[in-house]
C-alpha cells in the first residue's frame, strides 16, 4: 500500500507548526496505524531527519494515549477503536491520510502529535475520588448492595479512558462527556454519594477554569468516544450540578 | 449559588429555559395567525385583545422581550467563547461523521433568525406601537387582518418568511431537544419519544408558519 501522509510538525509548545506532507510506501493492511507511523518514524531516522513524535503505552485500546486527528475524525474512521487498535485495511491504497494533534486550548501542543492532556488529570484531581478509611477498618465494598442497573451504569461510565477524543471531536472543544463519566461513576453508587455535591461543584469548576469550551450537544463526543461514553452522563451532570447548587 | 451564576453549566441553563419560553411564545403565536385562515374574526378580536390588554403590552411584552434578548446574547457570548476554546483550527474536520449540521451552526441559524426578527419587528410592532401611541388613531378592532394580508402581498417579503422560518426550524430541530438534554430531563436519553415530539413540533409550526404567509399571498 503506497500512502501520502500529510503529519502536523511542530518543535516544541512555542513554536510554529505546520503541516508536512511525507510519502509512504510498503504498507501492510494488517498494520496498526501505530505500526505504519513506527516504519515512517524508521525512514526519517534513516534520513537523518527528526521522527514525528507521538504518544502511546499499552497498545491494546485502554491506556488513552495515542491520540491523533486521522482525516478529521479522533482516532479515525473506525468507530469505537482508539488509533492503536485502527488497522491500515481501513484506508486504501494511494489514500492521502491527515494526521494532527487534538486542538484544544486546553491541551497545548508539546511536541508534533503530543499534547498536555494533564487538564484532565486536574479536572479528576478536584473531586473524582472517594474518601475512604485506610486505618484497617474500611468496610469491604462488595457489602454494599448496589442496584444491578445502577452497577452497570457505573461501571460503563468507569470504562472513559481520558483519552480526550471527545474534546476533539466537539467543534467547541468542551469536556463535558469526560468529566460527566467521571462524575456519573460515582455518582451512581452508595459509596459516591456522601461526597457528591462538593465532587460536582468542584470537578466542574476545574473543567471552565481548565479553559474548555461550552457544550452544545451536538454528540460528536458520544460518536467519536472509543469507549462509547452515553450523552446521559452529561444530562446526569447537569442534574447533579443543579441539585448541589441550589440544594446545598 | 454565585459558582452557579457563572458556571458553563449555568449557561446552559440560561439557553435551554429562554429557549423553552420561546417556543412556548411561539405556539402561542402560532394559535393566534391561524385563526386569520381559519376564524377571520377571531383572529381580529385576539389581536385587538393582544394590543391593548394592559397586562399583555405592559407585561408579558417586556417578558418576551427580556426572554428574547437574553437568549440571543448568551448565545453569542457562547459561540465567542467557544471559538476561544479551540485557538487553533483543524486542517481537517469531518464534522458530518458524527453530529448535525444544524447542530454545529446554531449560531447561522440563530442569526438569520434575529435578522428576521428586525424585519418581523418592522412590518407589525413598529407599526402597531406608531398607531396607538404616535400617529394616534382610534381603536378599530377589524383592521388586523387586512393590514396582515397588505404584509403579504409582496412575493419578497413572503420569500424572505419561507427561508426565514426553514431556518428557524432547523434552529429548533436541535435546539429544542438540545434544551431539555442541557436541564439535565431524564426523558431525553429514556426511549425517543420526547426526541420525536421535539422534531415534530420543531417542523409542524414552522410549515404552519410558512403556510399562513403563502395562503395570503395568494387569497389576496
Amino acid at each position: 500500500m503506497k500512502l501520502t501522509l500529510k503529519i502536523w510538525r511542530q518543535a516544541g509548545p512555542e513554536a510554529k507548526g505546520k503541516m508536512v506532507t511525507y510519502p509512504l510506501d510498503g504498507v501492510d493492511g494488517d498494520m496498526s496505524f501505530l505500526e505504519m507511523m513506527d516504519i515512517l518514524n524508521e525512514e526519517l531516522v534513516n534520513k537523518g531527519e527528526e521522527p514525528v513524535e507521538f504518544d502511546h503505552d499499552c497498545r491494546e485500546g485502554i491506556c488513552g494515549s495515542c491520540n491523533m486527528m486521522i482525516n478529521g475524525q479522533p482516532h479515525g474512521p473506525q468507530k469505537l477503536t482508539t488509533t492503536c487498535q485502527l488497522h491500515m485495511r481501513k484506508f486504501n491504497d494511494g489514500d492521502t491520510i491527515t494526521i494532527e494533534p487534538w486542538r484544544a486550548a486546553a491541551f497545548p501542543v508539546i511536541k508534533d502529535l503530543i499534547v498536555d492532556r494533564s487538564s484532565f488529570d486536574r479536572i479528576q484531581q478536584a473531586g473524582a475520588y472517594v474518601s475512604v478509611n485506610t486505618s484497617g477498618n474500611t468496610q469491604d465494598a462488595n457489602s454494599i448492595p448496589v442496584e444491578k442497573e445502577k452497577a452497570d451504569e457505573a461501571f460503563h461510565s468507569a470504562t472513559c479512558i481520558g483519552c480526550g477524543a471527545c474534546v476533539a471531536a466537539c467543534k467547541n472543544a468542551s469536556a463535558m462527556l469526560f468529566t460527566s463519566a467521571k462524575v456519573s461513576q460515582y455518582a451512581l453508587l452508595p459509596q459516591g454519594e456522601v461526597e457528591a455535591t462538593k465532587r460536582v461543584q468542584d470537578m466542574v469548576r476545574q473543567m471552565d477554569i481548565e479553559g474548555f469550551g461550552n457544550c452544545t450537544n451536538t454528540g460528536a463526543c458520544m460518536i467519536e468516544c472509543p469507549k462509547g461514553i452515553k450523552l446521559e452522563n452529561i444530562a446526569r451532570m447537569n442534574r447533579e450540578y443543579l441539585k448541589a447548587e441550589t440544594v446545598s | 449559588m454565585s459558582a452557579l451564576v457563572k458556571s458553563s453549566l449555568a449557561r446552559k441553563w440560561v439557553m435551554a429555559l429562554s429557549g423553552l419560553f420561546l417556543v412556548i411564545f411561539l405556539t402561542q403565536h402560532f394559535v393566534i395567525n391561524i385563526t386569520s385562515v381559519i376564524a377571520p374574526d377571531t383572529f381580529n378580536e385576539w389581536s385587538h385583545f393582544m394590543g391593548y390588554n394592559p397586562l399583555v403590552q405592559f407585561v408579558a411584552q417586556p417578558i418576551l422581550i427580556g426572554g428574547l434578548i437574553v437568549h440571543f446574547v448568551m448565545g453569542i457570548v457562547l459561540d465567542i467563547q467557544n471559538r476561544k476554546a479551540r485557538p487553533i483550527k483543524y486542517a481537517k474536520f469531518s464534522g458530518n461523521s458524527n453530529s448535525q449540521w444544524v447542530s454545529r451552526n446554531m449560531i447561522i441559524t440563530g442569526l438569520v433568525v434575529l435578522a428576521f426578527l428586525g424585519l418581523h419587528m418592522y412590518d407589525f410592532w413598529v407599526h402597531e406601537m406608531t398607531v396607538k401611541y404616535i400617529d394616534v388613531q382610534p381603536e378599530d378592532a377589524t383592521r388586523y387582518l387586512p393590514e396582515l394580508k397588505e404584509k403579504f402581498v409582496s412575493p419578497v417579503r413572503v420569500g424572505i418568511y419561507v427561508v426565514s422560518f426553514v431556518l428557524l426550524a432547523l434552529h429548533l430541530w436541535h435546539g429544542f431537544n438540545s434544551s431539555f438534554q442541557s436541564m439535565g430531563a431524564k426523558a431525553i436519553n429514556k426511549g425517543d419519544g420526547l426526541r420525536k415530539a421535539t422534531y415534530a413540533w420543531s417542523v409542524l409550526i414552522p410549515a404552519g408558519f410558512i403556510f399562513i404567509a403563502l395562503y395570503h399571498h395568494f387569497t389576496h
